[in-house]
């Protein structure tokens, strides 16, 4: 394992990476042009912040790979992503509820990151943080619209709640990584998160009229690579170009 | 008066301008923002210091938003029109902290924002973390009219949403307070 500072650089801009491009999916796809539109900004805002992280995380690993690199020359092993972040996108619902559950927790990481110790982590989650802020507002509002919505869309909505919980236990995985970082506290205990996440998920999806599940959320892996079946699908997409054409500038 | 064809002559021998940092950021002044053609990089607030050193220049700049793809056009157009003012070197960095706020957008670059049609930002709420949307009304750019209604936070570009004028019944965009 490299070391765990580039490795937690990795799982953040990784998360960002992965989910943007999965949101990146819906651009020219969305329900209406409103929609449409916003979902390719809360793409490209993810994928912003992707580089922040993965920039630094090459600068700190000093084997010259930038955030090019990082993105589109790794295999799906090498990837550190929330396996919650992977999923395919489902139907409109299920994408904005998944958006919102990362957003969500999201919002809590980078405002506790903001407080870092290593002034760079600091700065970009700041900067990140900002963003998220409009990001957690647009996907709670559309989670409330439509879980409190027709017998249809609330029916829809409680399927992928059902079918997503599951996935946010990866949330707050943590294992060695963290534990150096956080004696120097570079990074937060993020069991201390998790009330903050708890109250804001809880407030929406009741507004929203839906059931939390009551099974376990204990879906893991993606830390150390291990991911679903996706994963891989949708990086070959993502990184034909680079790979077919190395070092192609337009 | 004054003979031109010779004080043509003459300043054609002058050694060029000195590089100063007031000529630098004279340059600065001519970049426009691509997405909003009505303000400067100066004006938007994206340049956080310039350094000058001999014939060299330092430009420390902020970005707006993390993935706003017009960052790219500006450093180019910036590199480019510090070229042409003299500089033989041009340095950019970025910086994160502290982040970018609408906030540094002055007043009278407002009123272009308004006279080209974008409702400028507001100040920045205390309170961002709100399920309800944004609690100031946004004034219509065309007719003034405060009764306004938000369509969609998020507009063609990045920093602007978009808006709908129920007076006039103009759609208009917003620059999002930030």
């Amino acid at each position: 394992m490299s070391l765990p500072l580039v490795e937690y650089l990795l799982r953040l801009g990784d998360d960002r990476l992965v989910l943007g491009h999965r949101l990146s999916e819906w651009c020219g796809h969305g329900p209406i042009l409103e929609e449409d539109i916003a979902t390719a900004n809360i793409a490209l805002d993810l994928l912003g912040h992707a580089t922040m992280w993965l920039r630094l995380a090459g600068q700190l690993e000093g084997e010259g790979r930038d955030e090019d690199a990082l993105a589109y020359w790794r295999d799906e092993h090498e990837f550190r992503n929330l396996q919650l972040c992977e999923l395919p996108n489902g139907d409109f619902g299920f994408t904005v509820l998944r958006q919102f559950l990362f957003d969500a927790w999201s919002l809590q990481l980078l405002d506790a990151l903001t407080r870092s110790s290593h002034a760079d982590i600091a700065a970009i989650a700041g900067k990140a943080l900002k963003e998220t802020r409009y990001h957690v507002r647009h996907s709670s509002e559309w989670v409330v619209r439509l879980g409190d919505g027709t017998a249809e869309s609330q029916r829809r909505m409680q399927a992928a709640l059902d079918e997503l919980w599951p996935w946010t236990g990866e949330l707050g995985y943590q294992d060695q990584v963290d534990q150096a970082l956080r004696a120097e506290d570079v990074v937060p205990e993020l069991a201390s998160l998790r009330p903050a996440w708890d109250a804001l998920t809880r407030e929406v999806l009741t507004r929203a009229t839906l059931a939390i599940p009551a099974g376990p959320a204990r879906m893991t892996g993606g830390r150390f690579g291990r991911h679903t079946e996706h994963l891989g699908h949708m990086l070959a997409e993502m990184q034909i170009v680079a790979r077919s054409h190395p070092g192609a500038k337009w | 008066m004054v003979d031109d064809g010779e004080r043509l002559a003459v300043s054609g021998e002058r050694e060029p301008p000195e590089r100063t940092v007031a000529l630098a950021r004279a340059a600065l002044e001519t970049v426009l923002d691509p997405e909003v053609p009505v303000l400067s990089v100066v004006e938007l607030g994206i340049v956080r210091e310039v350094v000058v050193e001999g014939d060299s220049v330092t430009v420390t700049l902020t970005p707006t938003y993390s993935g706003c793809p017009a960052m790219y056009v500006i450093e180019t157009e910036i590199r480019a029109a510090l070229a042409a003012a003299g500089f033989g070197g041009v340095e950019l960095k970025t910086v994160y902290a502290p982040a970018w706020t609408t906030d540094w957008i002055s007043a009278p670059a407002r009123e272009k924002l308004r006279a080209y049609g974008i409702a400028p930002p507001g100040s920045m709420p205390a309170q961002l973390v709100t399920l309800e949307g944004p609690a100031q009304r946004t004034g219509c750019p065309f007719c003034g009219s405060l009764d306004t209604s938000l369509v969609s936070e998020f507009g063609a570009t990045a920093c602007k949403s978009l808006y709908s004028c129920r007076s006039c019944q103009q759609p208009f965009e917003h620059f999002k307070a930030f």
